[in-house]
């Protein structure tokens, strides 16, 4: 299982780096490991409005599906669009290809977020 | 899929140290540690079985021997399919019925030529064992075998292929057929069924022979499949699984299972109120039907039309050769036809579906 060490962790098992003003947000590769086979995903729109801990799409899989939760306060700045067509991409590449979402003019709290040895604890 | 299990230890099946040397992702099964997927994906073991050749460990399942001279009558009371129609050497698909008609198990029933060898399901193993003995008369002998047998199925358009190099066993026998045989050397039973539409063949026999033939198998480059693919595989055909499309609430009838319901046979437990389902009409049917958005449905969302609930799914997911959502559920008439437009509800949103006729995979090798 890869947890890279320069990126944040939520307890929902997402990933998020913030640069330049710009959140990205993923699903850790522990997360989609547990999903299975990603089918498809549903995205919000870019300028929506978004609540730290809401709901902001869902992750469809063969057996399961699994809400996906925005870690911050803040508002959509760009969906993947790769995951229309290719959402197989949040298995083979999680922390890279597979990004979700991207958010901007978002509360910069960090303080829940988990360092990479603590998002180890929480998975092993 | 998931059961409380409470207390009691979970069981392995022989094949267990395999799954994990193989890496499969195992979970909790009916009392069992199953392999749910290997590291290649579902949708990888889905493919492989449709266009190729996979195997399953379902050792998990339970088996009972029923002989004595009464074990026919015995049979043909507690079944609701004909056991006098099966012949030494065949198999039979058929249920367990409650007196109001609810199933208690769906199974397969071997007419071996000492008796009868009956494959349950592996969550109502005790459920049904008990309700046989308690049914029992002096003059039939019931044994739980589950523990002393293993169950493998070898299932896709060239298990043929694969398994004649093992075997001298004559493997163009009728589907629902069985042979006793040697596969690898060792004693086994092989039977023509299997729960994935494809042709294959399931071979029982005890831990030690299975676990070698297994092993031969991968060792071959056959490919294992977990029970994540399986249920994609059988629902595709329309095959029911026990807690899901059928239970003690649902009844043989409504659940499109007439052709194994032999009401014209003698007296069996269910007889009385499946003939009065049958002249009265079931409320409902289990219906088969494809989502004409994107969408999976999964069990227990409502089916809808017009804003009016007429139904519920009891089985959902994608079919991958399809690549479009498909399900089973339960509609009340009139609205269960095919062709009939309905809405599903997942989640907040109504996505259109449409009630079609099973299978949803019309070609396999099944009958090759």
């Amino acid at each position: 299982m890869i947890i890279p060490e320069d990126l944040q962790y939520t307890e929902d098992h997402e990933w998020v780096k913030i640069e330049n003003e710009i959140a990205t947000i993923g699903i850790t590769d522990y997360a989609q490991g547990e999903l299975g086979d990603i089918i498809f995903i549903e995205l919000p729109q870019p300028g929506d409005a978004v609540e730290e801990k809401a709901s902001i799409g869902t992750i469809e899989a063969v057996k399961t599906v699994a809400d996906i939760y925005s870690p911050m306060q803040g508002e959509i700045y760009e969906v993947n669009p790769i995951l229309e067509d290719e959402p197989e991409c949040v298995n083979t590449d999680p922390y890279a290809k597979g990004w979700i979402i991207k958010l901007t003019n978002f509360t910069n709290d960090t303080a829940n977020f988990l360092t990479a040895d603590e998002y180890k604890n929480l998975v092993q | 899929m998931t059961e409380e299990i409470l207390d009691i230890p979970i069981k392995e099946t022989a094949l267990y140290h395999s799954h994990v040397q193989l890496g499969a992702k195992l979970v909790p099964f009916a009392g069992y540690n199953m392999p749910v997927s290997y590291p290649n994906g579902i949708q990888s073991e889905y493919f492989t079985v449709r266009d190729e050749v996979g195997i399953f460990d379902v050792s998990h399942m339970g088996e009972f021997t029923i002989d004595g001279s009464g074990a026919e009558s015995f049979l043909q009371k507690m079944t609701i399919n004909d056991v006098e129609k099966l012949q030494i050497g065949e198999a039979q698909y058929s249920a367990l019925c409650y007196p109001n008609g609810g199933i208690v198990d769906d199974l397969i029933l071997y007419r071996k030529s000492g008796g009868y060898f009956m494959v349950v399901n592996a969550s109502n193993i005790e459920k049904d064992f008990n309700w046989l003995c308690e049914h029992k008369t002096e003059d039939v002998n019931l044994k739980n075998v589950s523990d002393d047998y293993s169950l493998i199925a070898l299932q896709g358009p060239k298990s043929r292929d694969i398994l004649s190099t093992y075997t001298h066993a004559n493997l163009k026998m009728p589907f629902y057929t069985f042979e006793d045989a040697l596969v690898c050397g060792y004693p086994v039973m092989i039977s023509r069924t299997g729960y994935t539409g494809e042709l294959g063949f399931e071979i029982y026999g005890d831990a030690n022979s299975l676990v070698y033939i297994w092993d031969e198998l991968i060792n071959a480059g056959v490919k294992p499949a977990g029970l994540a693919a399986r249920d994609i595989l059988r629902m595709e055909m329309k095959y029911c699984l026990y807690g899901n499309d059928i239970d003690k609430t649902t009844n043989p009838i409504e659940a499109g299972l007439s052709w194994i319901t032999v009401l014209s046979k003698g007296d069996f437990i269910g007889k009385d109120a499946l003939l009065e389902i049958k002249k009265n009409g079931s409320a409902r049917q289990l219906i088969s039907f494809a989502m004409e958005e994107r969408g999976i449905p999964r069990q227990g969302y409502g089916i809808f039309l017009n804003s009016q609930k007429v139904g519920i799914v009891t089985s959902g997911t994608q079919s991958p050769k399809l690549n479009n959502g498909i399900g089973l559920a339960y509609v009340y008439r009139p609205f269960h036809k095919t062709g009939q437009n309905i809405s599903i509800q997942i989640r907040n949103k109504f996505i259109p579906a449409k009630i079609i006729k099973p299978p949803f995979i019309k070609e396999t090798s099944l009958h090759y």
